[in-house]
């Protein structure tokens, strides 16, 4: 730590105003307060400062994350070696599936810090660390054989015009890692959705019968019959995205994200009760195959979970008020399930109605808090 | 009768007013950029280039007649009715575009299809009749409607030009985005394609614009 910290004070200077390199000050100011607490001074208003900034916060998202992270790569590795027909050992697979993710989450912090760095340059303002998030969201929610220049192209459109155009971190309106993730899904749809593109095959011939399909585009054409049992779901080993398919692996992330009072449980908790209530009323229409499917069953297949647990409680995008934040969930929950049963086109419904409850969560705020003070104005006028 | 004969100033054809009348529409006063209209059919059409430009010349031609029309006609319509008789000029005007893109450019009026009819709603020409013919002479006004049919269209251009290459790698239908590209891997963006991604595109011409004419941004 002190070999690290003379480093850093031993080049500070060229940074400082007046130093040859004051315009990359941004950058320095980045890594430097990503190492060490900064040493900043309030200058006004509330004097008391929490350890916890947003660095700090960031950094747990993260560690939420790696669960899901080291399972996507087990399970990239486990449908390949399945797809191929061969065994392997638990090792082999997770290797594998390493060599599959890592390009994925490098060229996204590298595209996306790259375009990060040069907004705060351009701006002069110190580096806000929302990307941190954001650069490991993106690779999770890709399918496994999606090209690289795509997630770049998809990461770059999402740090621009998910969140600078709006002022940068924190102003953001869109959860820009789901910005991400629908830029590709419109923009090139043969890649993002289908049976070919969410298990590595490496181009080697699948054995006889294997469609790659994931659970959600099998629940289209069959219904209940097509859907992989509850506890492959739970547990992930299934065919989806890279860090989605665990309930589990975003369970144990869910823990981390309430017990450090990052993730709000309302939301979580409302979305599930959302999802639920939305399947069950499927279940009593049952129209199609499709709306058989259980309404607990519904929820552990696709990313519901992942989406409830990392995108939908973005601080950021999702309402503010805790009466706001029943009802956001809420409908995050209903509208995923209905536009998956609804619209076979939009498999991934959750990624919708996520980004459409981000667009409403502002309204939605709005009306509770003039709801709020209605209340206690009443209130007063009757004491009055 | 003694004649009253009013010597007025002859004034030149291209005065600096006049110019000014050409050339504000371009930028500081840009019908889509800065007035936000019309953007309806800037969405809607900019899919391939040939179709912005018929578009463009379409509008031109409605706004330039319809201009001096209303002009000339400007101390005759009661104010009352107004809007009515503006209507009337540019839907018959409208009728006469399409009739000639139907015979001459059938394929390009197919894939414009309503959008030559919602001409006449269109906001630009409704508002340049309001704002200017009704009150300015015939050549003013005809000025007036060629520079802002060229504000619409330099937009509506570049914005068709942006999408027909990432959407369909062409320009003008030929193909520019080589096939070794393609090869690589390289694909059409679908999503360049759909209206939303129009919008964007006029959202970054935006910004473009006001980083470079600082006077356009508000003081808040």
């Amino acid at each position: 730590m002190k070999f690290l910290k003379n480093i850093v004070d031993s080049v500070k200077p060229n940074f400082e105003k007046g130093g040859k390199l004051q315009k990359y000050w941004p950058v320095f100011d980045g890594f430097e307060t990503f190492l060490f607490v900064p040493g900043h001074a309030t200058e006004n208003g509330a004097h008391i400062r929490d350890g916890i900034d947003l660095k700090r916060t960031m950094v747990t998202v993260i560690l939420a994350l790696v669960p899901c992270l080291l399972f996507g790569m087990y399970n990239v590795g486990y449908q390949h070696f399945l797809a191929i027909g061969e065994s392997a050992e638990f090792i082999d697979m997770v290797i594998y599936g390493a060599i599959r993710v890592m390009p994925l989450v490098i060229v996204s912090y590298g595209v996306g810090l790259g375009v990060e760095f040069l907004f705060c340059i351009k701006n002069g303002h110190s580096i806000q660390e929302g990307f941190l998030v954001s650069g490991m969201l993106i690779p999770l929610i890709m399918p496994v054989e999606v090209p690289l220049w795509m997630v770049a192209v998809a990461t770059a459109f999402a740090v621009v015009f998910g969140k600078e155009v709006f002022g940068g971190t924190g102003m953001n309106i869109l959860n820009p890692a789901l910005t991400a993730r629908a830029f590709l899904f419109f923009a090139y749809p043969t890649k993002m959705s289908g049976n070919s593109v969410w298990v590595a095959t490496d181009g080697m011939q699948t054995v006889d019968g294997y469609t790659g399909a994931t659970a959600l585009g099998n629940a289209v054409d069959q219904g209940v019959a097509g859907i992989p049992p509850f506890m492959d779901a739970m547990i992930g080993i299934i065919p989806g995205s890279v860090g989605e398919t665990s309930v589990l692996a975003c369970l144990i992330g869910a823990v981390i994200l309430i017990a450090s009072g990052i993730g709000s449980w309302r939301i979580m908790l409302s979305m599930i009760i959302g999802g639920y209530v939305m399947g069950y009323l499927f279940n009593m229409w049952g129209a199609n195959s499709y709306m058989e499917i259980p309404a607990h069953h519904q929820l552990v297949i696709g990313g519901f979970f992942f989406g409830m647990v990392f995108m939908a409680t973005d601080p950021v995008s999702a309402a503010q008020t805790n009466m706001g934040k029943w009802i956001y969930g809420f409908f995050c929950g209903l509208l995923g399930i209905m536009i998956r049963v609804f619209n076979p086109a939009y498999p991934e419904g959750i990624m919708m109605a996520i980004l459409f409850m981000n667009v409403m969560a502002p309204l939605i705020d709005h009306y509770v808090v003039q709801g709020n003070i209605s209340k206690r104005l009443k209130r007063a006028q009757v004491i009055a | 009768m003694a004649e009253t004969v009013t010597v007025e100033e002859k004034e030149p054809l291209f005065s600096k007013k006049n110019r000014q009348l050409l050339i504000d529409p371009l930028n500081d006063q840009n019908p889509i950029t800065i007035q936000v209209l019309g953007i309806c059919s800037a969405l809607a059409i900019t899919t391939q280039v040939k179709n912005a430009v018929v578009m463009t010349i379409s509008v031109m031609f409605v706004m330039m007649a319809g201009n001096v029309i209303v002009s000339l006609l400007r101390n005759g319509i009661p104010d009352r009715i107004r809007i009515i008789v503006q209507l009337v000029i540019v839907a018959a005007l409208v009728i006469l575009v399409d009739q000639v893109l139907k015979a001459f450019v059938y394929d390009v009026s197919k894939q414009l299809s309503v959008f030559v009819g919602l001409i006449i709603t269109n906001c630009i020409i409704m508002g340049r009749l309001e704002a200017f013919a009704l009150a300015n002479k015939p050549w003013p006004s005809l000025l007036d409607g060629f520079g802002n049919a060229i504000g619409y269209g330099w937009v509506l251009v570049v914005v068709a030009v942006v999408r027909e290459i990432f959407g369909a790698g062409k320009i003008f239908g030929i193909q520019i985005i080589p096939d070794a590209v393609y090869a690589f891997g390289y694909m059409n963006n679908n999503f360049v394609i759909l209206p939303p991604m129009a919008l964007i595109i006029v959202g970054i011409i935006i910004w473009i614009q006001r980083s470079k004419n600082t006077a356009l941004i508000e003081s808040h």
